[in-house]
C-alpha cells in the first residue's frame, strides 16, 4: 500500500506501546458477527497500472475535443486558459481544508472574497456567498429563501427553465407544505407573459425566470420585477454568467437573487461535474444566505484579514434551527471561477461574450438557408438556439454521429410537444471552418 | 515591501488597459451584437473587473496559495474530517481531457469507459458498505443527508401507516444531521450518549414510538467510539417501523472491518473528500454518494447506471423515485479520483487504511493522555476527544490551543466539538501521517501543555508567526464587507495593510 507510512516494527513497537497484544485488541466494540466481512474487489494496482487502466477507459471516450460537438443545455464547452489550471492546481489551495481556522487559511478566505466581489460585479447585486453545489440545488436554496422570507406557500416556474433545475426544485419542496407552479413559453419560447401574469396572485413567495432560457432565447423581463414587487413576491433568475458580459443583469432586471451555473467561467464539462452554484442576493436577503460568506476585517493588530462570517446562518452553529444544511460546498470551482474572471478582465468578459454571440448568429445565418432545417432568425439569443427539423432528428444524429459531429441536444426528451427539435449551441471554442463543415453535413441529411 | 508580500486585493492591483487573456479577433456573423439585439436587452453598467497582466495574476494567486496551509504542507489531525493524503495518481486522471471534455448528455454509447467507472465505483462502494444500490448524484455529505431524508420520507409516504414526524440525532452527532431533518419538517430530537459516550439505550427507548421516522448515527460516533449496541439499537428502530440513516462521516476506520449494511443501516452516505482520499479543495467539491437497501431502492434519485448487453447505459428511473437532486449526474471528477484510489487500495489494500487510522489514534491518545484529559475511556477507533476542562482556571480554552497550535506548524484539531465534551480538542490523525509527524504533534501539545501552566498569556493570543492574528470576527459579522463594492460602498479602504 502506496499511502501508508508505518513499518511492520513500528506497528508492532505502537501496539506495544498502546498496551495490546494485538490489533484485534482495538477493535473488540465492534461485535463478532460483523467483524471481517468478505469483501468482493479486485486486487490492487500498482500506479503504472492505474495509469493504464484510466488511459484505455479513456480511449473508450469520444470527448468534445475528438468529436466536433454543438451540446449544450447546460454543460458547455470553453476555452479554459492554462493559468486556471495551474492555480488551482496549487496543492496549498487544492489539499486544505474549509478555512474556518482564518490564520491559517487567509489564500482561500481571500480568494472567496475576490470571488464574491467578481459575481457581485458580474450579476449587478449586492451579496455573494462562496458557491454552492450547482445551477440546479442553488435554484432550488433559492426558491426555500423566498418562500420562507415572504412566508406564501407557492413559487412560480417558467417552464423556459432548464428541465433539471425544475425537476431538482420539485425534488427539493415534494413533502413540503410548499407548491410550484409553473407556467409556459410561446411558439418562440419565451414566456408566456400572459399565464405568467394571471398566475402572479398573493400566494406567490418567489418566481423563477431563467436568461438566456433553455431555449437560448433571452428573455425580454421588461416590467417583470416591478410586478413581481406589487405582488410582495420575490424574483429569481438564473443566467449563464458568461453571457452578463453583453446582457443586462440580474440586478439590472431587478432580481433579487441571482442563482444558478457557473460552469462556463473556466470548469471542464467533465460529464457534468464538479461545477460551480452561484448565489448572488440583494442586502435585504443577506442573513437568509446559504452556505459560507467570507468577509473583510481586521486582526488583532489592526492588520487587515478575512474570515467566515455571519456563521450563525449555518449547520454547524444553528443545528436544526440552520435555513440550509451546506457544508461542503464547491470552493475549488469557485477559485477556477475567480481566477478564470480575473484573467478576462473588464474587456474579455465583455468579448468572450461577444464572440460566443458572433458565432453562434453566423451558424444560425447559415443553417437558416438549408431547406430541412427551420430557425428563428429574428429571436434574440446569445450562443445556443432552437432548430427545428423536416426529418426525424434521430435519423439525422445517428448520420451526423457517424460523421464526428455530435449535433445538439434533442428537445423532445425534455418538452415531448418539440418533437424533432434540437438544441444548438455554439462558443468560441467553434472555428468557421468547424461550423461550414456542420452546416454542409447538415445540408446532407 | 516585498513583492510576495503584496496583500492587496486583484482589483486595487489593477490598472486600467492591461489585460491577460488574448482572444480570437476575427468576427464572423458581419451583425453588430449592440445593433442586432435590442438595447432594452444589452447591459448598461459596466463590469467592475479587474485589469491585470498574466504574471500579475499568477502572482497573485500563487502568493495567496502560500498564506494557507494544507495537507501537501503541514499536518492536520481534524477530528471527522479525515485529511488524509490525497494521492496525485487520483489528480492525474481526473485532470484526462479523455474525462474532463465529456458533455453530460453525449450519447451513452460515446463514453463507455466513463460510464465503466461510475459503474465499477458504485460496485465497489456497495461491496465496501453492504448496501444493495447507490446513487452517485449527491455533491456532498450534507447533500447525502438531504437526499437520505427525501429517501425516508418517501418511503414512509409509501407505506401509509401513523404520520411519522420526528427524526431522532445523538447529541454527538454532525450539525448537518439536524440541519438536514429539519429541512423537512422533521421534529429533531436529541439522544442522549451515556456515561461512556455512546447512545444512551433506555433514552434511546424513551423515544421510540410509532412517529419516527428514522434515527441518524455516525458510527464510530464523533467521540471516536464504535457503538458497541449497534445491533441493538437498529433492531430497537426498526421494531418501531423506523429506519436506519449512516453518516458516513466515519467510516475511515471500518474499510474490510466491519459495514453499515451488516449493522442494519437502510440509507448510507459516504463522504468520498474523506474515506477515498479526494482532496477538499478549501471547502469543496466533494461527493456524498448515497447507499440504500433494497426496500428503498425504488424511491432512489436517477439517473442511475445500468449495465446491459449492449453496455453500460442510464437507466430510466422508477416511477416512486424522489426525483433528480442535481444537475446531470454528480460531482464526476471526485468519483474518477475515488476509482483510481480504490483501485489502487484493491481489496489488500481496505482493511490496511483502517488499521493505521486506528492503530494512529490510539497512539496519539496514549502518548497524550497523561497531558491531557481523554474524553473517553479505553481504545478509541480513528479518533479520540480530549478535554481541556482541567485548564479552567488558566481561563484557556480549546480554540486557544488550535491557535497555538499553528505555531508549531500545525493545523489545529476540530476545536469545541462533539458539544457533548466541554472544551473539546477532536484530533484525527488519519493512516497517512508518520509515526514522526505523530511524536512531534504530541511533543508540541506537551509544550502547549506546559504553557497554559507557566505563560497562558502566549497560548490565549496565539498565533505569534502568522500573518495575521485573530481576524475579529465580531467585528466582521456586525458590520458585514462581504465584496470590493462593500469595501468602496463603506469607505473601508483599510490599503494601509499593504504599503
Amino acid at each position: 500500500m502506496p499511502y501508508l507510512s508505518l513499518t511492520e516494527e513500528e506497528k508492532k513497537a505502537m501496539l506495544g506501546q498502546v498496551g495490546v497484544r494485538s490489533f484485534d485488541d482495538l477493535i473488540m466494540d465492534i461485535p463478532a458477527s460483523l467483524r471481517d466481512p468478505k469483501i468482493n474487489l479486485p486486487s490492487s494496482l500498482s500506479e503504472p497500472e492505474v495509469q493504464d487502466l484510466i488511459s484505455k477507459l479513456g480511449r473508450r471516450n469520444t470527448t468534445t475535443r475528438d468529436a466536433l460537438s454543438f451540446l449544450g443545455a447546460g454543460s458547455y464547452e470553453h476555452f479554459i486558459p492554462a493559468a486556471v489550471f495551474e492555480i488551482i492546481g496549487r496543492q496549498e489551495f487544492l489539499t486544505a481544508y474549509t478555512p474556518y481556522q482564518s490564520e491559517a487559511s487567509q489564500g482561500t478566505l481571500q480568494a472567496i472574497y475576490e470571488y464574491q466581489s467578481l459575481m457581485t460585479e458580474l450579476t449587478g447585486l449586492d451579496v455573494s456567498n462562496a458557491s454552492h453545489y450547482d445551477g440546479a440545488t442553488s435554484l432550488a436554496e433559492a426558491a426555500l429563501v423566498t418562500l420562507r422570507h415572504t412566508d406564501r406557500p407557492k413559487l412560480l416556474v417558467a417552464r423556459s427553465v432548464h428541465p433539471h433545475y425544475r425537476e431538482t426544485i420539485r425534488t427539493y419542496l415534494a413533502g413540503t407544505p410548499y407548491k410550484v407552479e409553473e407556467f409556459g413559453f410561446d411558439e418562440k419560447g419565451n414566456f408566456d407573459r400572459e399565464e405568467f401574469f394571471a398566475k402572479l396572485n398573493a400566494d406567490v413567495a418567489g418566481v423563477i425566470f431563467q436568461t438566456p432560457n433553455f431555449f437560448g432565447n433571452i428573455e425580454d423581463l421588461e416590467g417583470v420585477s416591478e410586478k413581481i414587487r406589487a405582488n410582495g413576491s420575490l424574483m429569481i433568475l438564473t443566467a449563464n454568467p458568461l453571457s452578463l458580459g453583453l446582457l443586462k443583469s440580474p440586478g439590472e432586471w431587478g432580481a433579487d437573487i441571482a442563482a444558478g451555473e457557473g460552469q462556463p467561467l473556466g470548469l471542464p464539462m467533465e460529464f457534468g461535474g464538479p461545477y460551480l452554484g452561484y448565489f448572488v442576493t440583494s442586502k435585504a436577503l443577506m442573513r437568509r444566505i446559504p452556505g459560507r460568506l467570507a468577509g473583510l476585517t481586521q486582526d488583532a493588530d489592526g492588520k487587515r484579514a478575512f474570515c467566515l462570517t455571519l456563521q450563525a446562518r449555518e449547520q454547524h452553529i444553528r443545528r436544526e434551527r440552520a435555513g440550509s444544511n451546506i457544508c461542503s460546498n464547491q470552493a475549488l470551482c469557485a477559485l477556477a471561477a475567480c481566477v478564470y474572471m480575473t484573467l478576462l478582465g473588464k474587456n474579455g468578459i465583455r468579448e468572450i461574450a461577444e464572440i460566443n454571440w458572433d458565432r453562434a448568429t453566423y451558424l444560425r445565418q447559415n443553417i437558416a438557408k438549408l431547406k430541412n432545417f427551420e430557425v428563428d432568425s429574428t429571436q434574440s439569443i446569445f450562443n445556443e438556439f432552437r432548430v427545428k427539423s423536416n426529418k426525424p432528428f434521430a435519423k439525422i444524429e445517428e448520420k451526423l454521429m457517424a460523421q464526428g459531429i455530435f449535433p445538439g441536444v434533442a428537445l423532445e426528451r425534455f418538452y415531448p410537444e418539440l418533437k424533432d427539435q434540437f438544441l444548438v449551441c455554439v462558443t468560441e471554442t467553434k472555428s468557421r471552418e468547424n461550423l461550414d463543415w456542420f452546416v454542409e453535413a447538415l445540408a446532407k441529411c | 515591501m516585498l513583492i510576495s508580500q503584496d496583500d492587496r486585493l486583484s482589483f486595487e492591483k489593477s490598472k486600467p488597459g492591461r489585460r491577460a487573456v488574448s482572444l480570437p479577433r476575427e468576427r464572423f456573423s458581419g451583425e453588430d451584437s449592440l445593433k442586432s439585439i435590442p438595447k432594452s436587452l444589452l447591459r448598461q453598467t459596466p463590469i467592475g473587473f479587474p485589469e491585470l497582466s498574466e504574471l500579475d495574476i499568477v502572482r497573485h494567486f500563487i502568493n495567496l496559495s502560500r498564506k494557507n496551509f494544507s495537507v501537501d504542507t503541514h499536518f492536520y489531525p481534524l477530528g471527522s474530517c479525515t485529511m488524509k493524503y490525497n494521492p496525485k495518481v487520483n489528480e492525474w486522471a481526473a485532470r484526462q481531457e479523455k474525462f474532463t471534455a465529456l458533455h453530460p448528455l453525449q450519447a451513452e454509447a460515446t463514453a463507455q469507459g466513463m460510464f465503466q467507472i461510475l459503474w465499477e465505483l458504485e460496485e465497489s462502494l456497495k461491496e465496501i458498505s453492504g448496501m444493495d444500490r447507490f446513487t452517485l448524484q449527491p455533491a456532498a455529505g450534507a447533500h447525502g443527508e438531504l437526499t437520505g431524508m427525501m429517501l425516508v420520507r418517501a418511503y414512509h409516504a409509501s407505506r401509509g401507516g401513523p404520520t411519522r414526524t420526528k427524526v431522532l440525532v445523538p447529541d454527538s452527532s454532525h450539525g448537518t444531521n439536524p440541519a438536514s431533518a429539519a429541512l423537512f419538517g422533521y421534529h429533531v430530537v436529541e439522544i442522549k450518549s451515556n456515561s461512556h459516550g455512546c447512545v444512551d439505550l433506555e433514552d434511546l427507548k424513551r423515544h421510540l414510538d410509532e412517529h419516527v421516522a428514522c434515527l441518524m448515527l455516525t458510527n464510530p460516533n464523533t467521540l471516536g467510539l464504535f457503538e458497541k449496541n449497534i445491533l441493538e439499537i437498529t433492531k430497537l428502530v426498526h421494531q418501531y417501523g423506523g429506519l436506519l440513516y449512516y453518516d458516513g462521516a466515519n467510516l475511515n476506520p471500518l474499510l474490510g472491518i466491519a459495514r453499515p449494511g451488516d449493522m442494519g443501516f437502510d440509507i448510507i452516505h459516504i463522504n468520498l473528500h474523506k474515506t477515498f482520499s479526494t482532496p477538499h479543495g478549501g471547502g469543496g467539491p466533494g461527493a456524498g454518494p448515497v447507499g440504500v437497501k433494497k426496500h428503498l431502492m425504488p424511491f432512489l434519485p436517477g439517473p442511475l447506471v445500468e449495465k446491459t448487453k449492449k453496455g453500460f447505459e442510464w437507466a430510466s428511473p422508477s416511477p416512486r423515485s424522489i426525483g433528480r437532486v442535481k444537475l446531470f449526474h454528480g460531482n464526476v471528477g471526485i468519483m474518477i479520483r475515488a476509482y483510481a484510489y480504490l483501485k489502487t487500495l484493491g481489496k489488500e489494500g481496505l482493511r490496511k487504511v483502517s488499521e493505521a487510522a486506528i492503530l494512529n489514534a490510539n497512539y496519539m491518545k496514549e502518548n497524550l493522555k497523561d497531558t491531557f484529559k481523554v474524553a473517553t475511556e479505553g481504545p478509541c477507533m480513528h479518533e479520540f476527544v480530549l478535554s481541556l476542562k482541567s485548564f479552567a482556571a488558566q481561563g484557556v480554552h480549546a480554540g486557544d490551543v488550535g491557535k497555538r497550535l499553528l505555531d508549531f506548524g500545525f493545523h489545529a484539531p476540530t476545536v469545541h466539538f462533539p458539544l457533548v465534551v466541554p472544551e473539546a480538542l477532536m484530533i484525527e490523525p488519519t493512516e497517512t501521517e508518520s509515526r514522526e509527524t505523530m511524536d512531534l504533534f504530541i511533543e508540541a501539545m506537551k509544550e502547549i501543555a506546559h504553557e497554559i501552566v507557566t505563560d497562558p498569556e502566549k497560548v490565549k493570543s496565539a498565533p505569534h508567526t502568522l500573518l495575521v492574528r485573530r481576524p475579529d470576527d465580531v467585528l466582521a459579522a456586525r458590520k458585514p464587507i462581504l465584496s470590493y463594492r462593500d469595501q468602496i460602498r463603506e469607505k473601508v479602504l483599510l490599503a494601509e495593510a499593504v504599503v
